[in-house]
């Protein structure tokens, strides 16, 4: 890659400025963009407009059309180009506006862009970022709900990578358009704008209200593959990214339960070490993700822990999931693994 | 459960409901089987140089009868006729004979090397090799090109070193792949030619976006990409033809319409209601048809989109009619779907004998000499391929390190990609204690 990276000025010390999830992403897009005049960003409706939620928002004026575009509605078609720009040498960023449509677009990314490197021994390689928001609790019926992580999971050569706050929104996203393997970048976006405690009959409070909304405004980097410890506790493990996190947060703070909530951040790599070491200390351990059960990314996780930490545990490893069906439209609150399902877990693990 | 059509019983009986004609569904049926006379007449071989040779940066509107007709150049004379002549010097006409004697050469040698059991798999290119070696031809030699599997004439056009080529067929210790491809899936960046893909038609699409890139740069180079007419019927060539027309993309869509997709007639993939180049017309797309036998029409056409390309007058899709001679690949018998006399009756003859007898025509070349050439890229084929199972063959030991199988994957081995390949390696010494590269 014949990338030059521009200087940018470092961030300033202290400052307690607080920005939503997507002013976070935009300003990881506008910052890495400013860096490097080979990323360049496409999706549907990404360009003139902003994007459908507003994560491209004036970045097409100041970049220009070249670099920034709208293009036809082909997740296919998207992902695809972005190979071959790759292969070309640029970084590009595309968006596929709902990670319930980016199943179009999945032979390119699982033929193509995740074997690339590996087939070409390295000859040509695929740094893209994909983007797209995911995840369930708007209402968003079938198709504007689910989580696909596992697939993507389950794919030699790709990373797969959930934020679940500005911060990390902002941070991590930088480094994925940073690395050189093909990234799915997989935004929430029931926590775009505050984060969700699965009350859904609460008012939503907006993230600058929280410190994790505290973002430095100049260039800073998340490491793939390392996850967070969101609190810590002695009582339990709890394995979550993305919305989740908060909901467990929340149902953990409700309980009074003492609980290591790992936000693993990237799924793949995973932060092995991390988990071990926390389920090693508590003996106990929950795992809680949206996406439907069978098959998902928990039943990886409850394997590698059975497998590393089996003379730790002190009670089987739970699973709290969406249900075994497509994501429902007006029984949303029914599927969505809510405070109930979260607190029936944590009785039975922590009873045994 | 879908509503139930009336039987043929309730029809007969005249209780179906209305007296509505019956519908039937059209399955395409190629117009020969095994052990049919094959008649090709149907099939219509305009005269050579009759074709208008619009400019190149033409509106596509105007192009329509030339995706519905066949640019030819060299007639039944064997002599160069009309505007799409390129009008290329002796020299330059026998090195395209050259490339194309020598890519059937290396196609007979690694068929056979496949019968031998030194490799898994081969495809030959057999009388498709104007398509690839005359088309590749037109373009400069940093032009990108994201072929499918049947266009080994480019690399051998681009002087891609042939023990490359082989040890990569036998996955051997000098593969550059190291091992991890099906035979004929080669890459080579420093050739311009990206790493061919098992799925189909996916290259047509990135080839597009690797153009959209070049002209994001500012660059001058242009994309090319070869596609066959069955894989066109993936919804990545519609992806490909869409994206290339609404950028206005620098890129080449060569489609080689061979008749035959494994077992699957051309009809399959919509030949039997309208051109493969026509498609082209739908999207915007300058469109071409070509005899794909006419080396020096496949040359004239590749120019023609490649000028226009750099000019940024756009994208250009090329139909190349011709035929696929031999089987599709080494695990293929087409004596079980087609007629053997297909390949004899077939009207546009075959692309090396054209050229030569062309060359003959215009006091070029002789008999002679080209039995010499044959006789030379034989023996060249030969002693590479000497060469090569020095490096060892498929399956006889000499192969790329064990760990090697766990690299690239990612830039970085993450850690559950250490522990399997220790598991590999462990695997290994318990099977050859102390023994062979890990």
């Amino acid at each position: 890659m014949s990338t030059e990276v521009k200087e940018t000025a470092a961030p300033e010390q202290g400052t307690e400025r607080r920005i939503n999830m997507i002013e976070a992403i935009n300003e990881a897009l506008d910052i890495t963009m400013s860096r490097d005049d080979d990323i360049v960003i496409m999706g549907e409706d990404v360009g003139y407009f902003g994007g459908v939620f507003r994560c491209t928002a004036g970045l097409q004026e100041k970049y220009g059309k070249s670099r920034v575009f709208d293009t036809p509605i082909s997740e296919c078609g998207i992902i695809a180009a972005a190979v071959g720009m790759g292969a070309y040498g640029l970084r590009p960023v595309p968006e596929i506006q709902f990670a319930d449509y980016i199943y179009p677009g999945l032979d390119q990314l699982i033929s193509e862009a995740a074997r690339l490197r590996y087939r070409s021994a390295g000859e040509y390689i695929a740094p893209m970022t994909v983007r797209s928001p995911f995840g369930g609790g708007i209402f968003g019926g079938q198709t504007h709900s689910q989580s696909p992580e596992a697939i993507f999971a389950h794919v030699s050569g790709l990373k797969t990578v959930i934020p679940a706050t500005p911060y990390d929104a902002k941070g991590l996203l930088i480094s994925c358009i940073e690395d050189n393997d093909p990234v799915i970048f997989f935004e929430p976006k029931r926590i775009y704008n505050g984060p969700f405690s699965g009350y859904y009959d609460k008012p939503v409070q907006p993230w600058k209200k929280f410190e994790a909304s505290i973002v430095p405004e100049g260039y800073y980097k998340i490491p793939l593959g390392k996850a967070r410890l969101a609190t810590e506790g002695e009582e339990l493990t709890i394995l979550a990214y993305g919305t989740m996190v908060h909901v467990v947060e929340a149902v953990c703070a409700e309980k009074g339960v003492e609980a290591d909530i790992l936000d693993l951040r990237t799924i793949v790599p995973l932060d092995i070490e991390a988990i071990e070491e926390s389920v090693k200390k508590t003996g106990r351990c929950l795992i809680v993700h949206e996406a439907t059960r069978t098959a998902g990314f928990g039943a990886e996780l409850s394997a590698l822990v059975t497998e590393r930490c089996f003379y730790h545990l002190e009670a089987p490893i739970e699973r709290v999931t969406g249900f075994d069906t497509p994501y429902p439209h007006s029984l949303e609150w029914a599927y969505f693994p809510g405070p109930i399902r979260i607190g029936e877990a944590l009785d039975k693990i922590l009873s045994e | 459960m879908a509503d139930r059509p009336p039987s043929e019983g309730d029809r007969a009986a005249g209780k179906a409901g209305d007296n509505r004609p019956a519908l039937s569904l059209h399955v395409p049926e190629p117009k020969f089987r095994p052990g049919d006379t094959v008649d090709f007449s149907h099939i219509d071989v305009p005269e050579a140089g009759a074709q208008a040779r619009p400019d190149e940066a033409c509106d596509p509107h105007q192009m329509q009868d030339l995706a519905f007709g066949l640019v030819r150049v060299l007639g039944e004379d064997n002599k160069a006729h009309g505007p799409w002549d390129p009008k290329l010097d002796p020299e330059t006409l026998r090195t395209m004979l050259g490339h194309m004697a020598m890519t059937r050469a290396f196609d007979e040698r690694m068929f056979r090397g496949q019968r031998q059991g030194k490799t898994s798999f081969y495809m030959k290119c057999t009388g498709e090799e104007a398509t690839s070696v005359s088309a590749s031809m037109a373009l400069a030699a940093d032009d990108m090109v994201f072929p499918s599997y049947r266009q080994q004439g480019i690399l051998i056009q681009r002087g891609y070193p042939m023990i490359e080529m082989i040890n990569q067929i036998y996955s051997n210790k000098g593969d550059k792949l190291k091992g991890r491809q099906l035979p004929i899936m080669y890459s080579s960046r420093e050739h311009s030619f990206f790493s061919i893909s098992g799925n189909l038609a996916t290259q047509t699409p990135q080839a597009v976006g690797w153009a959209m890139a070049s002209a994001i740069k500012g660059d001058s180079r242009i994309a090319a990409t070869w596609v066959g007419e069955g894989s066109t019927a993936e919804g990545d060539f519609h992806s490909a033809c869409l994206f290339a027309a609404v950028y206005n993309a620098p890129v080449i869509l060569n489609v080689v319409n061979n008749q035959w997709a494994i077992s699957s007639f051309s009809g399959f993939a919509g030949a039997e209601r309208s051109t493969f180049a026509a498609r082209g017309v739908g999207y915007g797309i300058a469109s071409l048809r070509v005899d794909g036998n006419d080396p020096l029409a496949c040359y004239a056409a590749e120019l023609w989109a490649a000028n226009r390309a750099r000019a940024n007058a756009g994208p250009t899709l090329i139909e190349f009619f011709s035929y696929r001679a031999e089987g599709h690949s080494t695990s293929d018998d087409p004596s079980g779907y087609r007629s053997a006399q297909e390949r004899e009756e077939w009207p546009l003859g075959d692309p090396v004998m054209r050229l030569k007898n062309h060359l003959i025509e215009l006091g070029e070349w002789d008999e002679e000499r080209q039995e010499k050439m044959d006789l030379e890229a034989a023996e060249h084929v030969k002693k590479v391929t000497k060469e090569a199972e020095a490096n060892g063959i498929l399956g006889h030991g000499l192969h790329h390190p064990f760990r090697t199988m766990f690299e690239d994957v990612f830039e970085e081995l993450p850690w559950h990609l250490k522990e399997q390949s220790e598991q590999a390696i462990r695997e290994r010494e318990t099977k050859f204690p102390g023994g062979l590269d890990l």
